[in-house]
C-alpha cells in the first residue's frame, strides 16, 4: 500500500512538473516580452533590464529561476497592473474554493439519493423522471444555465439579488456549478447501485430476510460508492474549470473571473501563474481520490 | 410395423405401453420435420445492430432530431436570401432600423417597401445589434460547431487509433513506455491547457494569405491542434484495451502463422473487430468537443469574429440579455438539442453494438 502511495505521489509530481514546463515554454513561444510598451525602449535600457531580471540568460537556468521562485510562493508580478499574483490568488481563491466545494458536495450528495432512488425504484415514475432530468442536464453548457438562473431568479422575480462585493449570495452560482455533475453522479450511481443489487451477496443477505432499508444502506449503498469516488477527482477538475464561466456570468470575484480576464488581457504571467496553480490543484485532488478509491476497496490490486 | 407393442412386465416400472397403438408412434413426415426448424434469416453483425438501434425509441428520437437539424442547417442557407455577414440592406440602402428586430417583425425600411409591393424575406430569429439576420448566424453557428466536433473527433479517432494499436499490438516495454507517456497527458487538466494553448497558437500561428488554413482561421486551426494534442488519449487508452484481449484470438495466431505482416494484421483483422468501440466512443466525443467549443467561445477563445459559432453567439447575447432574451434563447437550445441528441445516439450505439461496454 505504501508503495502505491508513494508511487502515485510520485506521478503527481513528474506531472506538475511537466505542467509547469509546458506553461513555461509555451509562455516563452509568445512574441514580445515584459517590457514592450507603445514607446519603445532604448536597446540599451531593455538589455539592463533582461540583466536585472536574469532575462538575459539560457531558456533552462530562467525556467529553474522561475522554478525555485515557485517554490517560495512568488508567482512574479501581474503584466498589467504590476500586482503580486501570489496576493491576486489569495485574494481570489477562498471565494471560488467555497463555491467550488459547496457545488461538490451539493452535487454528490444530492446525486448519490437520486442515482440510487432511481435504481431501487427502477423502471417506475421515479426512475424515469430522474433519468429523464439527468439527460437533459448533461446537455446544458454551464454558462447557458448560469445565464438563464440569473435570468430568471436574479432579474425577472428578483427573488436573489445580483452578486457584488457587499453581496454574496452562493445560491444561483452554486446551481449552476452543480448542474452538470449532478446529473452525471445520479447516472453514474445508478448503474453502480444497480449493479451492487444484482450482486449475490443481496440475495444472500434478503433471503436471510435482513431488512430492506438495511441491504441498502450496509450492503448496497457502499458498494455502489466506488465508482462514484473515481469520479470525484476529475469532477473537481470540471469543477474548476466551469466555474470560470459561472463566475464570469455572476461577476463573481474569484479566480476563475481572474483567469478569463487574464486571457482577455492577454496577461501572460498572471495566465501563466494561475494554470499552474489550478492545474496542481487538480493534480492533487485526483491524487488524494485515486489513493482514497484503493483504501475503500480492498479488492482492487496495487499496480 | 404392426400394431404389436411389448407387454409389460407386472414388477416394471415403465409405461404401460400396451395402452398405445403403433400409430401413435409413427415417423415424422419430413414436411412435418421442416415445420420444427427455426428457420431465421442469417444476420450480418451490422444488420443486427441497425435493428436494435431502430427498436429503441430514444436513438430513433435522436436520429430524427439529428436528420433534422442537419437539414436544416444545409438547405437553410439555400433558402434565406442572407449571409451570415451580411449587415442588413433594403434596395442596396443600408437599412439602421433593423437593430435587434424581434422575430417576425420588419424594420421601418423594410415595411414600407413591402407596402410598395417588394416581398421580403422574414427574419425567423429577429436581428442582432449589428443588423444581421439572426437566424442565419445561428445556423452557421451551428454548422461551425458541428464541424468543429465532427473534425475533431475524426482528428482525435485517428491519432488515437494509429497510436493504441501500435502500443496494444508491439506489447513488451514499447506498449510500457507509450501507455507512461498517455498517463502522463491523461492526467493534464485538458481544459486548462487548451486554454493556454489556444491563447498561444492564436498569436504564434501565421498562415499564408489565401490558403485554407488561413480561411479557416487560426483560433479554429489551434482548436483542431489543441484537440489533436490532448483528447486522443481516451482513445488510444480504449483502443489498446481492445486490441490487448482481440491478440489472444486464434485467427490472429493463424495470420501469424502463414506470415501475415504486422500492418496487415492490424488494419485486417484487429481494427475491424473494435470497430463497434471506435464507433461508440466517436459518437460520444462529438458532443463533447462541441462542449469544449463552446466554452472557449465564451471564453473569447473560439471561433474569429464574424464566422459565428453556437458558443459566441451565446457569449454575445449576455449583453443585451434583459431586453432579448429570445437571442441567448436560440443558439443555447441548439447546442443543447445537438449535444441531446448526439448523447442519446451515442447511447443507442452502446446498447446496440455492444451490450458488454456498458458503463
Amino acid at each position: 500500500m505504501l508503495k502505491y502511495i508513494v508511487k502515485r505521489v510520485l506521478f503527481a509530481l513528474l506531472t506538475i512538473l511537466i505542467i509547469c514546463m509546458i506553461t513555461f515554454f509555451v509562455m516563452h513561444a509568445v512574441p514580445g516580452g515584459p517590457f514592450n510598451r507603445e514607446k519603445a525602449l532604448s536597446q540599451a535600457t531593455i538589455d539592463a533590464l533582461n540583466a536585472r531580471y536574469g532575462l538575459d540568460e539560457p531558456l533552462w537556468t530562467q525556467f529553474i529561476n522561475y522554478m525555485k521562485n515557485l517554490l517560495h510562493g512568488d508567482f512574479g508580478v501581474s503584466l498589467k497592473n504590476g500586482r503580486e499574483i501570489s496576493a491576486i490568488i489569495a485574494e481570489s481563491f477562498p471565494t471560488s474554493a467555497r463555491l467550488g466545494l459547496t457545488a461538490m458536495a451539493f452535487a454528490l450528495t444530492l446525486g448519490i439519493i437520486l442515482g440510487s432512488t432511481a435504481a431501487i425504484m427502477r423502471n417506475k415514475w421515479p426512475d424515469r423522471l430522474i433519468v429523464f432530468l439527468s439527460t437533459l442536464f448533461t446537455a446544458v453548457p454551464s454558462f447557458v444555465l448560469a445565464t438563464l438562473l440569473l435570468l430568471v431568479f436574479s432579474i425577472k422575480l428578483g427573488w436573489v439579488p445580483v452578486w457584488s462585493a457587499t453581496e454574496t449570495h452562493y445560491v444561483l452560482p452554486v446551481m449552476a456549478l452543480a448542474a452538470y455533475p449532478l446529473a452525471y453522479t445520479t447516472r453514474l450511481s445508478k448503474t453502480s447501485m444497480l449493479d451492487a443489487l444484482g450482486q449475490d451477496y443481496i440475495r444472500t443477505a434478503k433471503s436471510k430476510g435482513v431488512a430492506k432499508w438495511k441491504i441498502i444502506f450496509k450492503h448496497a449503498l457502499k458498494n455502489s460508492l466506488i465508482p462514484v469516488i473515481t469520479y470525484a477527482g476529475p469532477q473537481i477538475a470540471y469543477i474548476i474549470t466551469g466555474s470560470m464561466v459561472v463566475e464570469t456570468v455572476f461577476t463573481v470575484g474569484g479566480i476563475g473571473t481572474k483567469f478569463v480576464s487574464a486571457i482577455n488581457n492577454r496577461d501572460y504571467t498572471l495566465i501563466m501563474a494561475t494554470t499552474i496553480f489550478l492545474a496542481t490543484l487538480m493534480v492533487i485532488a485526483t491524487m488524494l481520490c485515486d489513493i482514497l478509491y484503493k483504501l475503500v476497496d480492498p479488492r482492487i490490486k496495487y499496480e | 410395423m404392426e400394431d404389436k407393442m411389448p407387454k409389460k412386465n407386472p414388477l416394471s416400472a415403465q409405461l404401460n405401453l400396451s395402452k398405445f397403438n403403433s400409430y401413435m408412434f409413427q415417423k415424422a413426415s419430413d414436411e412435418e420435420k421442416r415445420q420444427q426448424d427455426v428457420m431465421s434469416e442469417s444476420t450480418t453483425f451490422f444488420k443486427d445492430g441497425m435493428r436494435k438501434l431502430f427498436k429503441n425509441p430514444l436513438a430513433v428520437l435522436s436520429i430524427i432530431l439529428l436528420g433534422l437539424i442537419l437539414f436544416i442547417i444545409i438547405f437553410a442557407p439555400m433558402i434565406v436570401p442572407y449571409h451570415y455577414e451580411e449587415i442588413l440592406s433594403v434596395d442596396g440602402i443600408r437599412d439602421k432600423g433593423a437593430k435587434n428586430l424581434a422575430p417576425f417583425t420588419y424594420s421601418k425600411l423594410e415595411q414600407q417597401y413591402i407596402e410598395n409591393g417588394g416581398s421580403r424575406f422574414p427574419h425567423i430569429f429577429g436581428t442582432d445589434e449589428q443588423c444581421r439576420d439572426y437566424f442565419i448566424r445561428v445556423v452557421y453557428g451551428a454548422r461551425v460547431s458541428l464541424l468543429v466536433g465532427f473534425f475533431a473527433s475524426i482528428i482525435v479517432l485517428i491519432i488515437g487509433m494509429a497510436y493504441g494499436s501500435v502500443s496494444g499490438y508491439l506489447g513488451g516495454t514499447v506498449d510500457l513506455i507509450m501507455m507512461r507517456i498517455v498517463d502522463v497527458i491523461y492526467s493534464l487538466p485538458d481544459m486548462l491547457i487548451i486554454i493556454l494553448l489556444s491563447v498561444v497558437l492564436q498569436t504564434v500561428l501565421k498562415f499564408s494569405p489565401g490558403s485554407l488554413f488561413e480561411s479557416l482561421g487560426t483560433n479554429m486551426i489551434s482548436l483542431f491542434i489543441v484537440f489533436g494534442l490532448l483528447y486522443w488519449v481516451g482513445m488510444a487508452r480504449l483502443i489498446r484495451g481492445q486490441i490487448l484481449s482481440i491478440k489472444q484470438n486464434e485467427y490472429i495466431l493463424a495470420a501469424k502463422s502463414i506470415g501475415a505482416p504486422t500492418s496487415r494484421i492490424i488494419k485486417k483483422h484487429i481494427l475491424p473487430n473494435c470497430i463497434s468501440v471506435i464507433i461508440i466512443s466517436t459518437a460520444l466525443q462529438i458532443p463533447s468537443a462541441i462542449f469544449t467549443e463552446s466554452y472557449l467561445s465564451f471564453v473569447g477563445l473560439g471561433v474569429q469574429a464574424p464566422m459565428p459559432s453556437l458558443g459566441s453567439l451565446a457569449n454575445a447575447a449576455r449583453g443585451g440579455l434583459q431586453s432579448y432574451p429570445y437571442k441567448l434563447l436560440f443558439p443555447a437550445l441548439a447546442i443543447c438539442l445537438i449535444v441531446l441528441s448526439l448523447n442519446l445516439l451515442g447511447d443507442g450505439l452502446r446498447d446496440a453494438f455492444d451490450p458488454k461496454l456498458k458503463k
